[in-house]
């Protein structure tokens, strides 16, 4: 190896332990026994480590009901976003009708706003029908999708005229063709959207903070600062458990298709 | 005909109609409000004209929230984009010599783009916690004096951008990693030829300009994120102390969603809109530009 690869090893390495760092904090001292968290002299690793601090944040508070609820609202978003946008974007590809090209404008410019700009608008709208503090509430604002619709369209496109006309021929209705030609023949693109719909969806604070009061429909987010507020400052190593618990699923799914994973969030640049 | 109608509606239409209901009534709405003084729950309300702007801009908790924003972009974006850089020069060097090592740290710093942030959030403020912490332990080891980090008015912005680095470095690095992946080789080769041998006249002769794009791409992606910046605010400071790290997301959420100050809470809503359509146009501009170097 020459000396400048070593030295950037080493400084990308030295970088690489400090990006680690908080991650290797909160699974150590979720780890760690009560008297090692509060102690004048901390160390960076647990030395007797124990899993009581886990057992505590399962049995004894309500971290299971919001991984549950998260589950609940980023399976709910994604499962809307897709049956409505797979028909959607297959007309766009596929399909000439009138105020196509007008569709197709709006679903760029919608690309262009985040949803903090739509936030008051759709709280007073679900205040006035009384639907707020509901998981309606949280799932419905985010199935219109321009950046599926977009991503989906584009997919779309690709598949050739001809293997459509063959599928008429053959009989299949158009809702036929979009979901038995056009979806499996899409579903590389449709996974890079899962992957970016579910983690936005899974790490949103702003509009579950909103939405709901509830505790019983907090989110992981949300039921991580439920958590930390309620407690007064000594089941840090609780707190520690129930925030690596909450990180975990996407580590997790992160490390085990980091390919897909890397090509759905980072597509996701198209979209700000 | 009547049919193929009945077709295109039956396909277009749920998704045509959850757009203008979820995205294009509510910017309508949002802006219309902001010329009012409507508060939730109200049942009437009176319209003040560029009042709630003149308020924003006017007030000291206004502009100190629009400055925030400002210094806080202004440092995690050179900053992130900087580091982004250099790590993906890095990787993308020593992929060749240790693919295995190049893999597991491109993975390490991509980690905290798909972390919950808030979750992240809550393990940074133990990790700065000031007497259980371990940076103000490992400060003391070296003889340094402990810091309030998350407390300390003058420094909580700036812990707060360095945590935004933190989240968003990987992010760039990825973006670097395919804009030189797509650097064709034989621009080296002919630098070669032209006398560019070393590292770094390779590097300004051929890497930044064929970069150039993907930089500015970076950089309107990071700054559009900065200014969106609003969990680790949450999490960590609720704008505070003494609004030291208000910024205007945060800002809009507790105007419009603790106060009920719905009117003054869309007008900041659209300066923020107004900021990151700013951006875009930057953006377009960009990409135009782009055509000129490929």
């Amino acid at each position: 190896m020459r000396p400048a690869t070593i030295l950037s090893l080493g400084l990308i390495s030295l970088g690489a332990v400090i990006v680690m760092l908080p991650f290797v904090w909160m699974v150590s001292v979720s780890l760690k026994p009560r008297e090692e968290i509060f102690t004048p002299d901390v160390f960076l690793l647990p030395r007797q480590p124990t899993l009581s601090n886990y057992w505590t944040v399962l049995t004894e508070t309500d971290i299971t009901f919001y991984l549950l609820n998260g589950a609940i609202v980023t399976l709910g978003i994604l499962v809307l976003q897709i049956a409505i946008s797979v028909p959607c974007a297959f007309a766009l590809a596929h399909r000439r009708f009138a105020g196509r090209g007008l569709l197709f404008g709006a679903i760029v410019a919608a690309l262009l706003v985040p949803f903090h700009v739509t936030a008051i608008p759709i709280f007073l709208g679900f205040s006035q029908i009384g639907i707020l503090n509901t998981y309606t509430a949280l799932i419905v604002p985010f199935v219109a999708t321009a950046f599926g619709l977009f991503l989906l369209r584009q997919a779309f496109a690709q598949i050739p005229a001809e293997l459509i006309d063959a599928a008429r021929i053959d009989g299949m209705s158009e809702m036929g063709i979009a979901w038995r030609v056009a979806f499996p023949l899409g579903m590389p693109t449709v996974i890079a959207f899962a992957i970016f719909s579910v983690t936005a969806h899974w790490n949103d604070l702003f509009w579950p903070l909103i939405a709901t009061t509830d505790p019983g429909l907090a989110t992981p987010p949300r039921g991580i600062l439920y958590f930390r507020d309620q407690e007064s400052g000594d089941d840090i190593g609780p707190l520690m458990a129930g925030a690596t618990l909450v990180t975990a699923p996407l580590i997790l799914a992160f490390l085990l298709a980091q390919r897909r994973f890397t090509q759905g969030l980072a597509g996701a640049g198209i979209k700000r | 005909m009547l049919r193929r109608a009945v077709i295109d509606l039956v396909l277009v239409g749920p998704a045509a109609l959850a757009l203008v209901v979820f995205i294009f009534l509510p910017v309508a709405v949002v802006v219309v409000l902001s010329f009012t003084d409507y508060q939730f729950g109200a049942t009437r309300f009176e319209w003040v004209g560029l009042g709630n702007y003149a308020d924003l801009f006017g007030s000291r908790l206004g502009r100190n929230a629009l400055i925030n924003t400002l210094v806080y972009a202004a440092i995690v974006i050179p900053a992130s984009v900087g580091l982004g850089l250099l790590v993906a020069l890095g990787l993308h060097g020593i992929a060749h010599t240790v693919p295995r090592v190049s893999a597991v740290l491109r993975a390490v710093y991509f980690l905290p783009v798909a972390a919950t942030l808030v979750a992240m959030a809550v393990a940074w403020q133990m990790l700065l916690h000031p007497s259980l912490g371990l940076v103000n332990q490992w400060l003391a080891g070296l003889g340094l004096p402990s810091r309030q980090w998350l407390s300390d008015r003058g420094l909580v912005l700036y812990t707060l951008a360095a945590i935004g680095v933190w989240q968003s470095v990987g992010y760039n690095m990825v973006l670097f990693l395919a804009g030189l992946a797509a650097i064709p080789p034989t621009l080296y080769d002919a630098a070669a030829v032209d006398g560019a041998e070393g590292g770094w006249s390779r590097f300004w002769v051929v890497t930044w300009p064929m970069l150039g794009p993907t930089t500015l791409f970076v950089m309107i992606v990071t700054a559009a994120n900065a200014f969106r910046v609003f969990e680790t605010v949450a999490t960590m400071t609720q704008g505070g102390p003494a609004f030291a790290s208000d910024t205007i997301v945060y800002a809009l959420y507790r105007e419009g969603f603790v106060y009920f100050k719905a009117g003054y809470a869309s007008a900041i809503t659209v300066v923020f809109f107004a900021a990151l359509l700013l951006l875009t146009a930057i953006q377009i501009a960009v990409v135009e530009r782009r055509v000129h170097y490929r």
